[in-house]
């Protein structure tokens, strides 16, 4: 595959052609804040936290969405993008019911740990305290709207790798609810395997084993890369 | 607790400061031109809007200490339960949840009047610092301390941001 030269941070790199802006940039060394983003699926530039800026781009464009071309120019940390990414990630805080102190995934969250390397130490927008419920049906695991923040990641766990299309959005805006088949609870799906990929997948604690406690809920997102491995790259590798 | 886990540091710490203002200090009226306050907990009830404004008014540097303080954490959970309003959830606690003696307490002085809907510190009075944390980690509470002794502009970052 033809390589393009491009430019991150002032820096010269190539790519393989085809390749996102965000894969230029990781195998450049320049790390990017993602959220939606999950190796072995493909990328949909829900959460906005990879956003750059593109020279002679009048919007900034997400990393994970945005293919690289020739002599394009990108920077990846100017003072707008971390001011938005500020922004961004306090308004994700916001809109549900994020308490950390008593969360399933505290310690291990990928919100939260964002929010700390980006300098968040409040939020300046009024917290919306909205009222979600917790589907506890299933008998394996658990749903906490209240900590959802829309990535889809689970939706595209369950219909690209596990392939059985049970989990999906519906809704608008800020009222978007992830759902099980057509809005079931979780106990009474028939398409759910039970294969646990949408729990491996979760970035915050909204998807949790039953029984885990506050702190408890480790992922293994390894699990997920090497069934996208073995069954793309016929590797079966693991990699625990 | 967390800041008496400074465990030894407060030996340090002691002849540098003098304590004005505590829950564990019998003194009942703020006092003024005080340089530093760490503010612990949310805002609920009308006294706690009264004494917000009392401590902005006389103090210098206002830290908003821990994670209640900061985003109102456990005890902004109520106003997640639409229970629209205090009277509900008067009700709720008195009433609906309690065993013996159920009714809400009319007596005035007794339970400060709750605001509708429990408020982070910066919400109502500008803060100058923010200490997470549930509770924030004693080096944390130490970091920041000695910066701000040393007439620094305490700056934390990383790890040390992180709520929870
Ligand atoms: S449940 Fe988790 S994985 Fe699914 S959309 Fe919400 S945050 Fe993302
Ligand atoms: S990682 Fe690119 S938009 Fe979420």
């Amino acid at each position: 595959m033809a390589a393009k030269t491009l430019t991150i941070n002032g820096r010269q790199i190539s790519a393989a052609e085809g390749s996102t802006i965000l894969q230029a940039a990781l195998d450049a060394g320049v790390s990017l804040p993602t959220l939606c983003h999950l190796e072995g699926v493909y990328d949909v530039g829900a959460c906005r936290l990879c956003l750059v800026e593109v020279k002679g781009a009048s919007k900034l464009v997400p990393a994970c969405t945005t293919t690289i071309s020739e002599g394009m120019e990108i920077q990846t940390a100017t003072e707008r993008l971390v001011k938005y990414r500020r922004i961004t990630l306090e308004l994700l805080f916001a809109e549900r019911n994020h308490v950390c102190s008593v969360c399933v995934a505290n310690g291990h969250c990928e919100l939260q740990s964002l929010a700390f390397s980006q300098g968040m130490d409040h939020v300046r927008f009024e917290y919306i305290f909205p009222k979600w419920d917790v589907d506890n049906t299933h008998s394996l695991f658990g749903m906490d709207h209240n900590r959802c923040i829309l990535c889809t990641r689970c939706v595209r766990v369950c219909w690209h790798i596990e392939g059985a299309g049970t989990r999906n959005v519906a809704g608008r805006g800020g009222q978007s609810k992830i759902i099980t088949d057509l809005n079931t609870s979780w106990s009474e799906s028939e398409s759910c395997t039970s294969c646990g990929k949408c729990i491996q997948s979760c970035p915050t604690g909204a998807l949790f084993f039953k029984g885990a406690t506050v702190g408890e809920m480790v992922r293994d997102r390894s699990k997920l890369e090497f069934i996208v491995n073995a069954r793309e790259k016929k590797l079966w590798v693991y990699q625990d | 607790m967390s800041f008496l886990d400074l465990d030894e540091f407060l030996l340090e710490l002691a002849p540098q400061v003098c304590m004005v203002f505590s829950p564990i200090m019998d003194v009942k009226k703020y006092p003024a031109n005080v340089d530093l306050c760490l503010v612990e907990g949310a805002i609920c009830n009308e006294d706690h809007l009264e004494m917000a404004k009392t401590i902005r008014c006389h103090t210098k540097f206002v830290v908003a200490f821990g994670d209640c303080a900061i985003t109102g954490n456990v005890s902004a959970i109520r106003n997640q339960l639409g229970l629209g309003g205090r009277e509900n959830v008067l009700q709720r606690a008195y009433v609906e949840a309690a065993q013996l003696n159920q009714c809400v307490p009319s007596m005035r002085g007794i339970v400060p009047p709750l605001l509708e809907r429990v408020l982070p510190l910066h919400e109502v009075i500008p803060v100058d610092f923010f200490l997470t944390g549930c509770p924030p980690h004693p080096n944390k509470i130490r970091s920041f301390l000695c910066q701000w002794l040393a007439g620094d502009n305490p700056r934390l970052e990383g790890l040390d941001l992180k709520m929870g």
